[in-house]
């Protein structure tokens, strides 16, 4: 296989990891909506949690878009 | 040896030589001409930069100190205007000591209650004297990420040399305080409470490891959050020009577009929100280091 041929699909292969993110933070947001709607009182203090569960989650996507990113230029 | 040295100098001044490869940009100018091949139209010749061009590092006043290149860069150029900003802002703006604020005199006001409350909130009234280097981690940050959002300006925080040195400072700083207040009463973090001791030889390591790892992720969290941004950004306004360019129909240019201006947006609020979970994870490490769990 041409080397560059490679280099795509590794690109294409590295961009998977993006696949449990998107869950990951789809259930961040999910569980956030839940728990504002059951207590809507407890809003303020969940936020707070909401958004540093969806930073460390976003987190693994954007390593895969760095791998991505390093298949590419390397 | 030599390389050795200079990366360790440039990382210390907050300036890397990217390794920004010539050939890249050849490579998007073949990218570029096969998307105009694929859109099948008669389209005009551009020329698009590389939206990696933007991170580009240029010496504005080379300065060398022996072997080690210490120039002033667009990114310690950035770095100072910030500072200047962040500076000139809260001095301007508290000047007169109202006790009915003003319009830039509440900005100033909310930014520090913003923070005050941030670190009361998760590290208690030990971390009250923590307050200033927080508050200047968030403001320099956070200045960072939005000058970048100005157009053909230079983001600092999309370096990892500039991220890294910042998380190494906070993360050694932390671990300091908490050996100078526990003694080596501090390695009992490394060990969660109640758990058998016959665990200790795999949770251990694990443990110590998720330490280490703290630095990395704080760094490349905000660095690689304002690189795929702005790349994003500039792969969008890419798309403007090349299918607007299309000779017969300029109206496909303004679907991008339209998106161009969505994604500027939600830019702005990843600018806010990295510097934010930037500063909030500082406080919940600084508050393991003084309450070990």
């Amino acid at each position: 296989m041409d080397a560059s041929a490679a280099k795509l699909i590794g690109m294409g292969l590295a961009a998977i990891g993006m696949i449990g993110a998107g869950i990951g933070v789809g259930s961040v947001w999910a569980s956030l909506i839940q728990a504002v709607g059951r207590n809507p009182a407890a809003k303020d203090s969940v936020q707070t949690f909401a958004y540093i569960g969806f930073a460390v989650t976003e987190f693994i996507a954007l390593l895969a878009f760095v791998v991505a990113i390093l298949v590419y230029v390397s | 040896m030599r390389r050795a040295r200079a990366s360790r100098q440039s990382a210390g001044n907050g300036n890397t030589r990217t390794p920004a490869d010539p050939s890249a940009g050849e490579e998007w100018d073949k990218h570029l001409a096969g998307l105009r091949r694929l859109a099948g139209a008669d389209v005009k010749e551009t020329t698009v930069a590389s939206p990696l061009d933007q991170f580009t590092i240029k010496p504005i006043v080379p300065l060398s100190l022996g072997k080690l290149d210490i120039s002033f860069t667009n990114s310690a150029l950035m770095m100072g205007i910030a500072v200047a900003l962040i500076a000139g802002v809260l001095v301007f703006s508290v000047r007169s000591r109202d006790l009915v604020p003003g319009r830039l005199q509440s900005v100033a006001e909310l930014g520090y209650e913003f923070i005050a409350g941030m670190v009361r909130e998760n590290v208690g009234d030990e971390g009250r004297k923590y307050f200033p280097f927080i508050f200047s981690v968030f403001s320099f940050v956070l200045m960072g990420n939005l000058l970048g959002m100005l157009p053909g300006a230079f983001t600092f925080t999309s370096h990892i040399a500039v991220t890294f040195a910042m998380a190494l400072t906070i993360f050694v700083g932390i671990t300091l305080i908490g050996l100078t207040r526990h003694g080596t009463h501090f390695f009992s973090l490394f060990f969660p409470h109640g758990a058998p001791i016959a665990a200790a030889p795999i949770l251990i390591p694990i443990e110590v490891i998720s330490y280490l790892s703290r630095p990395i992720s704080l760094s490349v969290r905000l660095f690689a959050n304002m690189t795929v941004g702005h790349i994003i950004l500039k792969i969008f306004a890419g798309f403007v020009v090349t299918l607007g360019s299309v000779q017969f129909f300029i109206l496909p240019g303004i679907l991008p577009f339209g998106m161009l201006i969505g994604l500027t947006a939600l830019e702005f609020f990843v600018a806010f929100l990295q510097a934010y979970i930037f500063t909030i994870l500082s406080c919940i490490y600084l508050n393991d280091a003084i309450h070990l769990h």
